[in-house]
């Protein structure tokens, strides 16, 4: 083992080619990862009031939607946006974009269950009082429910984002520069380290992931001791 | 995209027809044997984790935080790329010419679904009363052949849904052996784009194929819940 191949390509990891090229490496992972995760955020959001709707004719099509792409694996989504999107807006769709929209529509699918399963354990004698005083049925979503809902929701939206860093590394079937991708063309390009590399990425990863977990865990106890105060 | 033409024609039948199911084949075995394998190895990390000797929990809990917290892709590109320089020399001779690929798949794919397995087990045995393990303890039974006889097999009932929707991610995440070349459903569709230009048509089928797989397997941990469970509960 020789990890001189690593401490040659540090800067190349972290942040690609970048500020003379483009981007890439762990700050480009960072990226793909946070944006997506913002956008899936909302977009899970607005699907799982969707899916909990006391409307079926809006329920039951939005859970099939939702049902539909959880049903398929994260890289067929990923072919299917790298294949569609140009077809609608041209040739020379940036892959970066492609990459953080098939990321977003899988990851809110997924979001959207977390948003239902935070609705739906909220005691139905909040709905009830609320919509007793007065309130409309979307004014005791907005104001009663989410607010409450949201808390409990928070360790599995950070899993989620757990899941969305590791998902970023499907990056690499596009082409787009991200860690594993750097990892990869490191990797050919000196070709006797694989180990090294391999191992070094997969440190890297877990890093940051395991902060995060470790942070839901802790969101996870802080959370329920407030709650039972 | 007015231009498309559709041919669903050359999917259906003749040879592209043949690599998609042959796509297709490659994904159940691969899913298959990994989904058997995967439980075995969760199994014992499960009862590692639990153990009372702390050296065996921690051993089993690095393995549960190293794997659940670093990306598939890695870690199929660490057994592929990277772990002829860890294992023998004639293991490696072996493995070159049995069809690596599908084993360092299978390896990763393993390792991976087993650590979310073995924590679906472990919530599953933590559920059963703990006075059921100090009854078989006291009437003679080892930690091992309580958990065994006792503990486990009432634990993996419960843990039945949760654990067909690990084995379900598993089937989804054999997509991405194809990153290795290993000739799978995803491997086969994209083949058929190159060679055709018919994506639209190559990726549905693709796509047909695992949405049936996860509606079927639904099914079936639905009519389960429903009897098996229910009947538990009445019992």
């Amino acid at each position: 083992m020789d990890f001189q191949v690593i401490a040659d390509n540090f800067t190349y990891f972290m942040i690609g080619s970048w500020p003379k090229g483009d981007l890439g490496g762990v700050a480009l992972t960072i990226y793909l990862a946070v944006t997506s995760c913002l956008l899936s955020f909302i977009f899970g959001l607005l699907l799982g009031l969707l899916s909990v709707s006391r409307h079926r004719f809006i329920s039951l099509p939005t859970m099939l939607v939702i049902n539909l792409v959880r049903g398929v694996p994260l890289l067929m989504v990923i072919f299917w946006m790298y294949f569609l999107l140009p077809a609608f807006f041209g040739h020379g769709f940036p892959e970066i974009r492609t990459v953080i929209i098939a990321l977003t529509c899988f990851t809110a699918a997924y979001m959207s269950q977390i948003v239902r399963a935070g609705v739906e354990g909220i005691p139905r004698g909040q709905l009830e009082a609320g919509t007793s005083t007065g309130l409309k049925h979307w004014q005791v979503m907005l104001y009663i429910v989410l607010p409450q809902g949201l808390r409990n929701m928070i360790p599995s939206f950070v899993n989620q984002f757990v899941s969305l860093i590791k998902d970023t590394s499907l990056a690499f079937i596009v082409g787009v520069s991200e860690l594993t991708h750097v990892a990869t063309q490191v990797n050919n390009r000196t070709m006797a380290y694989p180990t090294e590399i391999f191992l070094f990425i997969a440190l890297v990863y877990f890093l940051l992931c395991y902060s995060f977990t470790s942070l839901s865990r802790w969101l996870e106890k802080r959370l329920s001791w407030r709650k039972s105060v | 995209m007015l231009s498309y033409h559709f041919d669903w024609s050359i999917i259906l039948s003749g040879t592209y027809f043949d690599w998609l199911v042959s796509g297709l084949k490659v994904t159940l075995w691969l899913s298959a044997s990994g989904i058997l394998l995967s439980f075995l190895l969760g199994l014992c990390v499960a009862v590692m984790r639990m153990s009372h000797i702390a050296p065996v929990r921690w051993v089993a809990q690095l393995f549960l935080e190293v794997t659940r917290n670093t990306p598939l892709l890695v870690q199929i590109f660490f057994w592929y790329f990277g772990s002829y320089k860890l294992l023998p020399t004639d293991l490696n001779d072996w493995l070159n010419n049995h069809n690596f690929e599908f084993v360092a798949a299978l390896a990763a794919l393993t390792i991976y679904t087993s650590a979310f397995i073995a924590e679906d087990i472990r919530s599953g045995v933590l559920s059963i009363p703990k006075e059921q393990l100090e009854a078989a303890r006291s009437a003679g039974f080892s930690y091992l052949r309580s958990m065994q006889y006792i503990i486990l097999p009432q634990a993996v009932r419960i843990t039945i849904p949760p654990l067909v929707n690990q084995f379900l991610n598993l089937a989804k995440n054999s997509s991405l052996a194809m990153t290795i070349g290993v000739m799978e459903l995803t491997y086969q569709a994209r083949q058929v784009e190159s060679y055709t230009f018919k994506g639209f048509e190559a990726f549905t089928a693709a796509t047909v194929v695992y949405l049936a797989l996860s509606v079927v397997i639904t099914f079936l941990v639905d009519q389960y819940n429903n009897r098996v469970l229910k009947l538990h509960k009445a019992s």
